[in-house]
C-alpha cells in the first residue's frame, strides 16, 4: 500500500552542503506498510513523523529515494493528478479543523461536494459515516457545541467521507483525554478492520502499549524500530555484565545502535501482516 | 464539483470580502469608463470625418487685383493663366487625386458668401471686386492634399492653395488629446484595478485557508480549488463593466443625444448605438484583466 524506498527528504537543500545544522526531515528511510495495516508512527517532536505523513500525502516531494502509494511512484504524479491521489487518502488532525460555520452534517458533506459527489450520494452516505463514528443524531449540531472527542469525530468521519484506502491521523488524541482517546481509538480500530490503512502518528504512550499494533519509531530522521506488536517506549534492553536485563532509555542525543542484544531492532519488516 | 456548490462557495466569498469587492467594482467601474469614453471619443471622430471629408475641399485661389502673393506680382490673374491652372487639373499627373473640380468666378464667391454670412451686416458691404475666384477641388484621398499644394502653389496666378479640412483637424487633434488623456488615466486606473483585484483574491484566499487547506486534503482539484477566487474577481469586474457601460449610455443619452445633436444640428454626433458596440469589449477586457489577475495571485498564494 504504502512503500518508501530508500528516502531522504531534506529541507532547504541549499544551505545543506554549508551548514552543520541542517539535517535530513528523513535519512534513508525504507519501509512498507501493507493493505488493511494499522501502525503507529513515534518519536520525540522533529523525528520526521510528520515529514512521513506529508511525503505520502504529496505535500512535499522527496530528495531522494521513492515514495509508493496505492503502486504509483508519487514523485511520478503530475501536479494536476495529485487530487486524485489524496481522495484516496484521509487525514485527520490533532486539531480537528474543522469549519466553523458548518453544523456537523455540512463539515461531512463538504468533503463529499468538494469532489463532486451528487446531493443524493451526500444524503445516502454522510448519515452511514456519522453512525460509523458514533455522531448518530448528531447532525445539526455546530461545532463549537461538541466537545474535543465529538470533534474528532466529526474530523475522522470527514476523512472517510470519501472511502479512502488509507487514513493518516497526526496526533489525533493530542488534544484528548485518556478517556475520550480510548473512544477515538474504537474508532480509528473500526475503521481499520473494515479494510483501510490507518497510520497513526502519536505520543500517546498508553494507547500505544494498549493496543499492541504495528510501531514504527523514528528518531532524527532514521526508523529506530519496527515492530509488529510493538509499545511506544523506545527504552531498549541491554543485557549487562553479569548476565541481567534492564530497560535502559535511549538518549537520541548520543544514540548509537547497540551492537548486541538488541531483537527489537527489525527495519525490514518481512511478516505477513495482512487482515 | 457541482456548480451549485461553487456559486455558494463564491457567494460566502463575496459576502464575507464585501468591502473590497464594492472597491474592486468602483475602480473597475472609473477605469473602464475612461476607456470607453476615449474609444467613444475616437469613434465621434471617425463619425465626422466621415461627415465633413465630403462636404469640405481644396480650395485654389487665384490672384485678384491687389493681391501681394508671391505668384501676385502681376497683378490680377490672366485668361491664360487660368487656363493653364484649369488644364493642369485634367493633366494626367494630377488627374488620379481629383474626384472633380469647379471653377468658381467672384460673382458665384459673393452669392456662397452671403449665403454663408446672411445674419452678418459684413454680407451687405462685400462686393464680388473683392472676393477671389477659385477652384474648388474635391480629392479622391482627402490626405493627399499636400500633393496638389505643391503642384499649384507655384503656378502664375495661384494666390494660395487652402486646405479646409485643415479647420477640421484642429477640432479632432483637440478630441485626440482629450482621448489620450483619458487612455492615461484608464491605463493608471485599470492597473490599480489589477493590483486591487490581486490584493482582494489574497485577502479571500487567506479568509478561506481553513477550506482551501480541507479541500486540498480530501483531493479537490485545481479548478475546483481556484475557480470560486477566479469567479468572485470575474464577478465584481463584470458588475464594473456593465456599471460603466451603463454611466457612458447615459453619458450619451442625455449630453450628446438630448443636447449637443439638438444645438449642432448640422454635425455628425455619435449615439447610443455606438455605446453598444463599446461595451462588449468593456465587458470583454474587464474580465479578461480580473480573471488573468486572480489566476496569476492564486499561483502564489494557493498552493494546490
Amino acid at each position: 500500500m504504502i512503500r518508501f524506498e530508500n528516502v531522504t527528504m531534506v529541507y532547504d537543500q541549499k544551505s545543506r552542503l554549508g551548514s552543520e545544522n541542517a539535517r535530513p526531515g528523513l535519512d534513508d528511510v525504507t519501509i512498507e506498510i501493507d493493505r488493511g495495516d494499522f501502525a503507529f508512527l513515534v518519536g520525540a517532536s522533529g523525528s520526521g513523523k510528520s515529514t512521513f505523513l506529508r511525503l505520502i500525502l504529496r505535500e512535499i516531494v522527496a530528495t531522494g529515494g521513492s515514495v509508493h502509494v496505492a503502486g504509483q511512484n508519487v514523485a511520478r504524479i503530475s501536479s494536476w493528478r495529485v487530487p486524485k491521489l489524496r481522495r484516496g487518502i484521509g487525514v485527520v488532525f490533532q486539531d480537528f479543523r474543522l469549519l466553523p460555520q458548518k453544523n456537523v452534517f455540512e463539515n461531512v458533506a463538504f468533503a463529499m461536494q468538494v469532489v463532486g459527489e451528487s446531493r443524493s450520494a451526500i444524503r445516502d452516505h454522510v448519515p452511514e459515516v456519522l453512525k460509523l463514528v458514533g455522531l448518530e443524531g448528531k447532525e445539526k449540531r455546530q461545532p463549537d457545541e461538541l466537545s474535543g472527542g465529538e470533534q474528532q469525530r466529526v474530523a475522522i468521519a470527514r476523512a472517510i467521507a470519501n472511502k479512502p484506502q488509507i487514513l493518516l491521523a497526526d496526533e489525533p488524541t493530542g488534544n484528548l483525554d485518556p478517556a475520550t482517546s480510548v473512544g477515538i481509538m474504537n474508532v480509528l480500530d473500526r475503521i481499520n478492520q473494515n479494510g483501510t490503512t490507518v497510520i497513526m502518528a502519536t505520543h500517546d504512550d498508553g494507547i500505544v502499549n494498549s493496543m499492541r499494533r504495528r510501531v514504527v519509531e523514528l528518531s532524527l530522521g532514521k526508523i529506530m524500530r519496527d515492530e509488529i506488536a510493538g509499545e511506544y517506549t523506545s527504552m531498549i534492553p541491554v543485557i549487562n555484565q553479569d548476565g541481567t536485563r534492564e530497560l535502559r532509555q535511549a538518549d537520541h542525543s548520543t544514540w548509537h545502535r547497540p551492537s548486541t542484544g538488541n531483537q527489537a531492532f527489525a527495519p525490514f519488516d518481512t511478516e505477513d501482516d495482512m487482515p | 464539483m457541482k456548480l451549485g456548490f461553487i456559486l455558494g462557495e463564491v457567494g460566502s466569498g463575496l459576502r464575507r470580502n464585501l468591502s473590497m469587492v464594492v472597491s474592486v467594482v468602483l475602480v473597475t467601474l472609473i477605469s473602464l469608463t475612461f476607456v470607453g469614453t476615449a474609444a467613444l471619443m475616437q469613434m465621434q471622430i471617425t463619425q465626422m470625418k466621415g461627415y465633413w471629408y465630403d462636404k469640405v475641399q481644396v480650395a485654389i485661389y487665384l490672384c485678384g487685383e491687389h493681391n501681394e502673393g508671391t505668384n501676385c506680382a502681376e497683378g490680377a490673374v490672366t485668361e491664360g493663366e487660368r487656363g493653364e491652372i484649369k488644364s493642369m487639373l485634367g493633366s494626367a499627373a494630377v488627374k488620379p487625386y481629383v474626384d472633380n473640380f469647379e471653377y468658381e468666378s467672384k460673382e458665384q464667391a459673393l452669392t456662397h458668401f452671403r449665403e454663408q454670412f446672411e445674419n452678418s451686416s459684413m454680407s451687405e458691404t462685400v462686393t464680388a471686386d473683392q472676393l477671389p475666384e477659385s477652384f474648388r477641388v474635391s480629392l479622391v484621398d482627402p490626405e493627399k492634399y499636400q500633393i496638389i499644394k505643391e503642384l499649384f502653389s507655384s503656378m502664375d496666378g495661384v494666390d494660395v492653395v487652402v486646405d479646409q479640412r485643415e479647420l477640421l483637424e484642429k477640432i479632432f487633434s483637440i478630441i485626440n488629446i482629450a482621448s489620450f488623456v483619458a487612455i492615461g488615466i484608464a491605463g493608471v486606473m485599470i492597473l490599480c484595478a489589477v493590483l486591487l483585484v490581486g490584493t482582494t483574491i489574497r485577502l479571500s484566499a487567506y479568509l478561506r485557508r481553513r477550506e482551501t487547506g480541507i479541500m486540498r486534503l480530501v483531493g479537490a482539484s485545481k479548478s475546483s480549488l481556484q475557480l470560486p477566487f477566479v469567479l468572485e474577481g470575474v464577478i465584481s469586474a463584470l458588475i464594473g463593466a456593465l456599471l460603466a457601460s451603463g454611466v457612458l449610455w447615459a453619458a450619451v443619452r442625455f449630453l450628446i443625444d438630448d443636447k449637443l445633436a439638438l444645438d449642432y444640428k448640422d454635425t455628425a454626433f455619435i449615439s447610443t448605438g455606438e455605446v453598444f458596440m463599446v461595451a462588449p469589449w468593456l465587458i470583454l477586457l474587464g474580465v479578461v484583466l480580473a480573471g488573468v489577475s486572480s489566476l496569476v495571485t492564486l499561483r502564489r498564494y494557493l498552493k494546490v
